[in-house]
């Protein structure tokens, strides 16, 4: 499964959905969630912040990701979601969930899909600090 | 063409859309980037950075042709996930 949402997510549901009819073949199941912290990379305080996205691309790019994870490892099920618009602190921002017979295939696809999903899905943060001043953050 | 722009790019030139007819020399991305960072100042600035680029919603290179090609973007490095 792929969304890109204003929304937020839920987990638990997520994961409920990815493992239906997979009983008794899958292994292992991976996760991470972003997470709305409090302070920037540079370590300035982060009040809130907004994501902006390219819709269409943004959907796209995500199931590239999919695609060359599912060449690479043996997978049997993923999940992943990525929201857009304003965002409080504590705020989820993205879910990648894994699911393969092995913990080593689980775990290698998400951390493949969160890392490359942060140099090429097309998405920006804007943070606003507590004085009410905004930052983009900077990509690499 | 539609040529759209995201994020501290989208902000600085104010606009996050343009409808634009090339002129017949701009035949790649690259070109196409310089010719918009020559169209005015607040091109020029937006457009100064590092800038990536999409063609038909894919990451490119300066180098790839436009023949053809329906929408570009343009946009900084991105900072998802």
């Amino acid at each position: 499964m792929i969304r890109v949402q204003r929304e937020p997510f839920d987990v638990g549901e997520a994961y409920g959905r990815l493992i239906s009819g997979l009983e008794g073949k899958v292994g292992g199941v991976a996760m991470f969630v972003g997470l709305v912290r409090d302070f920037s990379q540079a370590g300035e305080d982060v009040r809130r912040m907004t994501l902006e996205h390219y819709p269409g691309m943004a959907e796209k790019e995500l199931e590239r990701l999919v695609e060359e994870a599912s060449r690479k490892w043996e997978l049997l099920g993923h999940v992943l979601i990525h929201r857009y618009g304003a965002l409080e602190l504590g705020e989820p921002i993205v879910l990648v969930m894994t699911a393969a017979a092995r913990r080593e295939a689980a775990l290698s696809a998400c951390s493949f899909l969160i890392e490359w999903l942060k140099t090429r899905a097309p998405f920006w943060k804007l943070e606003e600090d507590s004085k009410g001043r905004e930052r983009w953050v900077e990509g690499e | 063409m539609r040529v759209l722009y995201f994020a501290a790019v989208r902000r600085s030139i104010g606009t996050g859309e343009e409808l634009l007819d090339l002129p017949e020399d701009v035949k790649t991305a690259g070109e196409l980037l310089a010719w918009l960072r020559g169209r005015d100042e607040l091109h020029e600035a937006g457009l100064s950075g590092r800038v990536c680029i999409a063609v038909n919603q894919e990451h490119v290179d300066e180098s790839t042709r436009l023949d053809g090609v329906e929408e570009v973007a343009f946009f900084p490095p991105v900072t998802g996930g």
